[in-house]
């Protein structure tokens, strides 16, 4: 197959969009009118698309797992969004974000779709702002910025702590706001469970109605994938209960390459693991990291004394706390990208000087700041998630220094797309964190908002024209091609047989059996010998849950259980493929540390003169080996360097 | 030694919309004071699945209190008993050992039950679609800071618009009125220049779609403020009701 063009288009980088945007092929009003598009997913990137493609006059049909497009989990996002406006006047350029979110990206992401990002940015902005999105302001009236890890400059726009929240309310009003006009149907309470190819085009999905159990054929001229990330795998994560990989494997399975599937990325500052019945872990917001000072004991006794329950956090002197990201990371402090602050966590608490009683936590300290700026600040500033974190914890951080402790978060890697957003199928098009894109081996704090926005909005709407005005003769079909037939058999003979193993356990214990897996061999550390050995112990999980799930129920009517299990086979999958990438990859780089390669000071080492590509993994049919193909990074714009923070 | 509950649990069990509901018995042992609701429920589940019987269906999601997606009325209240939290956020240090606790589905004429504790709040949407936005396509915006807004407006249409839409207000409503969740976002965008501009037709046309819909009238009973999880004001009930009148006086 090995037929991986980037398209990027020709010239200076600064000029690259421009130029495509120039050149592309468009579809002309009463042409867009006869042209269907399927959306699936409601999430920044899924709504805002959805939205967009609405109001320029194509059909769209739009599918939601969850009861309203409101609900994605791009409402969880606290910290805010990034963008290059400079407001604050501190140095900050389209050229600096590009540059910050390449080296933030440990150099693992594509040159010309990052600098394209980081042009768009500024437009969310102003986009967000006529859509009502109530950003925080300073007194003169003008919107404020704070900054975020991995940047010197404050370039982050925010929504007191929600503004993941406000941004998707922007872009579900303005897709109802088309629902009602009648250009967007909406499927809520909708899966995607299976991709629909013709003369190797997609051109639909089978949909299952999660209320009546029944599956649906439903055409479109192109399919937009917007359906999220796949850290679930872990079964513990900060992702929503529903968040999962299946559509992305789904698509897999039809011939879209899966690209770097090992990079994900451990979020330095969750609420600690407390007990096996815990359901999923609670993110407290990177901008934090502002203003709280992250630190262990100095001494191990102390530290010890402190998991028995002898000793308080706020007993142990200032000399007797190591700040350690201060003490390692001079210039960048406790603002340091996500990947070196998790790691630096894992390496006090490895060492016997964690905290809690696990002793797998490290404090974040907010008492030096409630004495520079008062308490009023600090609540104004972070009160929404001081009261969530008391209420979880049941321990008052104004008082107490938080206690965290990383977990898996987002997925940098995803379904392969080329400059267009279109996969290595046709037609079928991946945006937000379902894609590989932005991110290279490490995503910046705020750059999921703008990456999910900058699809939807900026980028989708011109690229999909491009593909688009060569099927302005391709007429509707109804669905009852053979391929549509074949396509929901194809899902239904897979629901009756996960109905009819009638096994013994259920599907949230084995899949806790894989997120211990995953946590243990393919989390923070990995290593060549732990990886092998994940591999069996996933592909014997994979039998185990093949033979031996009990779903209660039928197909008929809402069945959660059934559900989950539908998820669960394709997490199964997703994990294997994980760790079949984390083992070719003889590299450490962004969140993807192999042991084996690190610096003599803990660093990852990259390898750049082997690695320096994208992984990108083609389906080959069932238990056999997938094929790996590379595309080539190719960096024309910035130099590679190892990064360093200090 | 860590804290841990047995419990009794009367639970609301209904096939479909218009099947007959009842309440079913279940007990549950060892539960971990530092466990979630809903994690408690999730181990009644596995205990269910086990047992070989039909696990109970409730609606949840991001677990950390902003999708709006879980909605259990828990001993006669929504979101159960803690103040300013949404049931994902309830912890069972909140309940006593030997315990009943009456867990039902929100009722309400506007959220018809769809299965057990999960309910259709399709109807929240449908009100947004008729108003619920600044009529801006994408593209062709001025710049971001072109139009100062005062910090204290902005600020008010934040905390407006902090709402999210699970309809605990509707379920704590004697009249099942929608009031509390159509004011938050008729005053979210009243507040901001860029929403001013169609407030008067947005009022209007909000209203009437939650007339239309089957919600019930506000008799100001307030119950709705002291059950919304984000802290939702009533004042914005007030707002609605100017803009609402204006409205129909320019007509």
């Amino acid at each position: 197959m090995a037929k991986l063009d980037a398209k990027i288009p020709q010239g200076p980088i600064a000029q690259k969009w421009t130029n495509y945007k120039a050149h592309q092929k468009l579809v002309n009003p009463s042409n867009k009118r006869k042209l269907d598009i399927i959306v699936v997913g409601t999430g920044l990137a899924g709504a805002s698309a959805a939205a967009s493609f609405g109001e320029m006059g194509f059909n769209v049909k739009v599918f939601t797992i969850q009861d309203s497009p409101r609900r994605a989990h791009s409402i969880a996002a606290q910290g805010g969004i990034n963008a290059a406006k400079n407001y604050p006047n501190d140095g900050d350029s389209v050229y600096r974000l590009f540059y910050d979110t390449v080296k933030g990206g440990d150099y693992r992401a594509r040159e010309a779709n990052v600098y394209r990002l980081a042009e768009v940015s500024n437009s969310i902005i102003d986009q967000c702002v006529a859509q009502g999105v109530p950003f925080a302001r300073e007194y003169g009236g003008l919107l404020d910025n704070r900054s975020f890890g991995g940047a010197q400059v404050s370039r982050t726009f925010y929504a007191k702590g929600q503004t993941g929240q406000q941004l998707l309310l922007g872009a579900y009003q303005a897709l109802m706001r088309q629902v009602e006009l009648k250009t967007v149907k909406l499927y809520t309470r909708n899966e995607m469970v299976n991709i629909v190819m013709v003369d190797g085009k997609a051109r639909g999905i089978i949909s299952r109605d999660l209320v009546t159990g029944k599956t649906q054929r439903h055409f479109g001229h192109a399919v937009v994938l917007a359906t999220g990330g796949y850290g679930n795998t872990f079964f513990l994560s900060t992702n929503a209960m529903g968040s999962n990989g299946s559509a992305a494997l789904q698509a897999y399975k039809k011939g879209a390459m899966f690209a770097n599937p090992c990079f994900a990325q451990i979020h330095p500052t969750c609420i600690p693991v407390h007990g096996e019945f815990q359901s999923k872990l609670t993110l407290m917001s990177e901008s934090l990291r502002n203003d709280g000072r992250i630190w262990v004991p100095k001494k191990k006794e102390d530290a010890e004394a402190i998991r028995a329950g002898k000793l308080k956090p706020t007993q142990i002197a200032e000399e007797d706390r190591d700040y350690y990201l201060e003490r390692r990371y001079p210039a960048f402090g406790n603002l340091v990208p996500r990947d070196v602050a998790s790691r630096a966590a894992k390496e006090r608490c490895d060492a016997g000087y964690g905290v809690g009683n696990t002793g797998l936590a490290v404090y974040l300290d907010f008492k030096e700041s409630i004495e520079r700026l008062g308490e009023d600040t600090i609540r104004a500033r972070y009160g929404n998630l001081f009261q969530m974190y008391e209420k979880i914890v049941d321990d008052n951080p104004y008082d107490t220094p938080m206690m965290i402790y990383p977990a898996i978060h987002y997925t940098m890697g995803g379904i392969w797309v080329d400059y267009e957003l279109q996969t290595s199928v046709p037609g079928l098009f991946c945006a937000g964190e379902a894609n590989f894109s932005d991110h290279g081996a490490n995503r910046l704090g705020a750059s999921a908002l703008m990456q999910g926005l900058a699809d939807g909005y900026f980028v989708l709407p011109y690229t999909i024209q491009n593909y688009l005005a060569d099927d302005i003769r391709t007429p509707r079909m109804s669905g009852d091609e053979k391929e549509f037939v074949e396509a929901e058999k194809e899902s239904q003979d897979r629901l009756n047989k996960l109905l009819s193993i009638k096994g013994q356990r259920s599907v949230d214990s084995i899949h806790k059996e894989l997120g211990l897996i995953m946590w243990d061999f393919v989390g923070m550390a990995r290593n060549k010998e732990g990886l092998q050995n994940a591999i069996e112990k996933i592909r014997a999980v994979k039998k185990e849950f093949w033979s031996n799930v009990r779903i209660p129920g039928s197909n008929d009517g809402m069945n959660i259980e059934l559900e989950k299990a539908n998820r669960l086979a394709d997490f199964i999958e997703i994990g294997e493929l994980m760790a079949l990438d984390a083992l070719n990859r003889e590299e450490s780089c962004g969140g993807h540390f192999r042991e084996e390669h690190q610096t003599e000071e803990g660093e990852a080492l990259r390898h750049d003169d082997q690695y320096a590509y994208v992984s990108c993994w083609e389906y080959k049919g069932e238990d056999q080996e997938p094929e790996m193909h590379k595309e080539e990074l190719k960096y024309e714009e910035i130099q590679l360097v190892q990064r360093n923070y200090k | 030694m860590e804290k841990t509950l047995n419990l009794t649990l009367k639970v609301w069990k209904q096939n479909g919309p218009r099947e007959k509901g009842r309440f079913e018995t279940y007990k549950v042992s060892n539960i971990s004071v530092d466990s979630s609701f809903l994690e408690m429920m999730d181990i009644l589940n596995e205990q269910l699945i086990n047992e070989g019987k039909e696990p109970v269906a409730f609606d949840h999601d991001c677990r950390e209190g902003i999708c709006g997606m879980c909605s259990l009325y828990i001993n006669g209240r929504p979101h159960g008993p803690d103040d300013d939290i949404t049931t994902c956020q309830l912890h069972m240090r909140k309940f006593k050992d030997g315990e009943t606790i009456i867990i039902e589905p929100w009722r309400s004429a506007g959220f018809p039950v769809i299965k057990d504790l999960i309910v259709d709040r399709t109807a929240f949407d449908k009100i947004i679609a008729a108003g619920g936005y600044v009529s801006v396509n994408t593209g062709g915006v001025p710049d971001a800071n072109a139009l100062p807004i005062p910090k204290p407006d902005a600020d008010e249409a934040m905390d407006a618009a902090s709402c999210i839409g699970c309809g605990a207000c509707v379920a704590a409503c004697k009249n099942g009125s929608a009031m509390l969740f159509v004011s938050a976002k008729v005053s979210q965008l009243a507040l901001l220049p860029q929403g001013r501009v169609e407030a008067a037709r947005r009022a209007k046309n909000m209203v009437a779609r939650m007339d239309e819909l089957g919600f019930g009238n506000c008799t100001n009973t307030g119950a709705c403020e002291v059950e919304c999880p984000k802290g939702i004001s009533l004042s914005n009930i007030s707002r609605l009701n100017r803009e609402f009148l204006t409205a129909k006086i320019k007509d």
